[in-house]
């Protein structure tokens, strides 16, 4: 296996990581601190906190699982 | 034992499937003896014990000589099966008993939890657990023993792994002694034992392979457990069918409750706070957000504890080393998170809802502006004043309660809910079944987590090497039977609350684990004089700190209390790692060559011993 293809898949990687990372940070934290201008006549602040984020987190999860296997698939690096 | 064609695991969804059945049968049975009085001491007896004989019998019939099974169940759980198993391997009896109780005290800020335990599982899949599987360990020091070389970074994770779990263990055996108390009208001394041989019936055979497949089935049943009152009290209170979409306008009406009974400006009298001691009033409103800026950092820095602690946790890294692929891994971690939701985003409705049953004039369960004489002969008022866990005062004296006269301890929101809106006993039992689950699957990790790596990383890998299978399993069962023991014991002491005794694991881990992990994988430059520092520098500041604020009697800085100490531990790890890496010499190309292979998941496993 030639080193650059591991290189790439890598940098893919890591690209990956840190927009998972950022959108996980921007609801995580940023979202949730501005709790009170999200709340109307609908509890925006409650939602957030104890239900928008977590359906947000299993989704992220999963969209990152598909797209690392993807990387993975296409620089043949994936379990055979 | 009925014969199952293609072995266990293609049989799964057959089995399981069986055992849900059985068990709604069993509920629905329990019912019929209640409606033909049966009294509810029995009830509570035979949910109890039914459910603990079927997981020490899945305990039994998983036993194992073999290492791989003992230590990772075979690398071949089915990866939504191992979410379920992880579910209820992180569901505690906190997660259990006292989150909803806490939103209900506690109000929004109390949420930080819900975001902090369900956020650190994206840390979990795109930072650790991939790469962890790929390297193919057995336990979670093993990977800081193999990665940064020698005995000494393997011993230091060993010795975090276990202050961090046991803390967490004492918690669960708390929590089983609690409820078993309570559903079986015994000593919470003999329930903290009976808790235990449960627990260890269930892992001592069998080890990771038994834990799981009892984990699913403890998962089942405090699914169950936790849903149905949430659902009975949504409709109930005629605000429709799903608790979930229900519960919005249930929250608005809390709101308006909550501003006509004074909520956050009508404080306890100081004479009546004291002699309700621990007890607490509700003192902050459920959608409270408007918090000053010192409120938010305690809400983002609590948050930013339990997310990075979620990522440190041995017992729950250890889940994901069962999977049969790293991709299987990576996919297995959005079902925990899943099965997480389905406990987690019901605990706010469970609160609210509760709420609503005490608060609203409209409703006839509804005890605030009643009259104390008439609360105070309420059969659950009375119950659980008996035991400690509430106390009406009439601060005021004018003989009507008030919100800030009815004092409670926040374990009692789940427990007594279905008392409290007026449900059959036989929910009751269900819960205290589903309480005792969800303690018991936790214990059952963190346990095996401690016995593995005392038996796996100390015994084996640094005091004898040379052992044989038979011996190392042996050793690994008599670990676990001793520290099993030793944390009823200090469970018995009842030294710390649940929630307490959570927190602080999560910092504990936190403080130690979460840099070595992540540098391990992510920082090649990262070596072994570095991650001592790193582990030892962090858990030790960490630990000195929660010292000198808790019981050294210091002035917290900052706000950041015994709950987050973890934010004084991690920066200081993360600083000295990367600083004492820095000034020694670069790993060997061994060990680069060992971050490269573990970086992608094709090719050879590095290890699988």
């Amino acid at each position: 296996m030639n080193i650059s293809k591991k290189e790439q898949h890598w940098d893919k990687t890591k690209s990956l990581t840190v927009k998972t990372l950022i959108a996980w940070a921007i609801v995580a934290f940023v979202i949730n601190f501005f709790g009170e201008t999200l709340n109307g006549s609908f509890p925006g602040a409650y939602f957030m906190a104890g239900m928008g984020s977590q359906i947000f987190f299993a989704i992220l999860v999963f969209w990152f699982a598909s797209r690392q296997n993807a990387i993975d698939e296409e620089f043949d690096l994936h379990e055979k | 034992m009925i014969k199952l064609e293609g072995g266990f695991i293609p049989n799964l969804g057959k089995v399981y499937g069986l055992y849900t059945l059985g068990f709604l049968g069993f509920v629905i049975f329990m019912a019929v003896l209640e409606a033909a009085g049966v009294s509810n001491t029995i009830i509570g007896w035979l949910f109890v014990a039914f459910t603990v004989l079927i997981y020490a019998l899945i305990g039994v019939l998983s036993r194992t000589m073999e290492t791989s099974q003992y230590y990772v169940a075979g690398r071949e759980v089915p990866t939504v099966y191992n979410g379920m198993a992880t579910a209820a391997d992180w569901m505690s009896g906190a997660s259990f008993i006292a989150m909803a109780g806490g939103i209900y005290l506690k109000g929004y800020p109390y949420m930080a939890f819900l975001i902090g335990w369900t956020g650190g599982y994206v840390l979990v899949a795109s930072l650790i657990a991939p790469y962890l599987r790929k390297f193919g360990a057995y336990t979670v020091p093993d990977f800081i023993g193999t990665r940064y070389g020698g005995n000494a970074p393997r011993l230091c994770a060993v010795i975090i792994l276990v202050v961090a779990s046991f803390t967490y263990v004492t918690a669960q055996i708390n929590g089983t002694g609690t409820v078993a108390a309570r559903a079986l009208q015994i000593p919470f001394e003999v329930g903290v034992w009976i808790g235990l041989s449960g627990i260890l019936f269930c892992s001592m055979l069998g080890g990771m392979r038994a834990v799981t497949w009892t984990q699913v089935a403890q998962y089942i049943v405090l699914i169950i457990a936790y849903l149905i009152p949430v659902f009975w009290m949504s409709n109930k209170l005629g605000y429709g069918l799903i608790p979930h979409f229900a519960q919005f306008d249930a929250v608005n009406r809390v709101q308006e409750l909550e501003a006509l009974l004074s909520v956050g400006t009508l404080m306890p009298e100081a004479a009546a706070q004291s002699a309700a001691g621990k007890l607490a009033a509700l003192k902050v409103g459920i959608n409270d957000a408007s918090n000053t800026l010192m409120e938010k950092w305690k809400f983002f820095t609590l948050v930013l504890c339990m997310m990075l602690g979620t990522a440190s946790l041995p017992h729950v890294l250890m889940r994901y080393f069962t999977t049969s692929s790293v991709k299987a891994a990576r996919q297995s971690v959005g079902w925990s998170l899943v099965f997480i939701c389905g406990l987690y985003l019901t605990a706010p409705a469970l609160a609210t809802f509760t709420k609503l049953s005490l608060l609203d004039p409209n409703v006839s369960t509804a005890i605030i502006g009643k009259s104390i004489s008439e609360v105070q002969s309420l059969d659950w008022i009375k119950q659980w004043s008996n035991v400690g866990f509430l106390k009406v005062i009439d601060g005021n004296n004018d003989g009507i309660l008030q919100i800030n006269e009815f004092f409670m301890r926040g374990d009692i929101v789940v427990l007594a809910t279905p008392e409290m809106a007026g449900l059959p006993y036989v929910v009751s039992g269900l819960v205290a079944a589903g309480g005792l689950a969800a303690a018991m699957s936790t214990a059952d990790g963190l346990l095996l987590a401690i016995a593995n790596a005392l038996s796996h990383d100390m015994y084996y890998k640094i005091i004898d090497p040379k052992a044989d299978t038979k011996t190392r399993l042996v050793v690994a069962r008599i670990l676990l039977l001793v520290i099993g023991a030793a944390g009823a014991f200090v469970a018995s002491l009842k030294l710390t609350s649940i929630l307490g005794a959570v927190a602080w694991a999560f910092c504990f881990a936190n403080s130690g684990l979460f840099f070595p992990l992540i540098l391990g994988v992510w920082w090649k430059r990262a070596n072994k004089a570095g991650a001592i520092a790193g582990m030892v520098g962090g858990f030790a500041s960490g630990a000195i700190y929660l010292y000198m604020v808790q019981f050294g009697g210091m002035t917290p800085w900052l706000g950041i209390d015994g709950l987050r100490f973890g934010m004084i531990g991690m920066p200081i790890s993360l600083i000295l790692m990367v600083v004492v890496s820095l000034m020694t010499e670069e790993p060997d190309k061994e060990t680069q060559d060992l971050v490269d292979e573990i970086r992608y998941p094709g090719g050879k496993v590095y290890t699988d011993r």
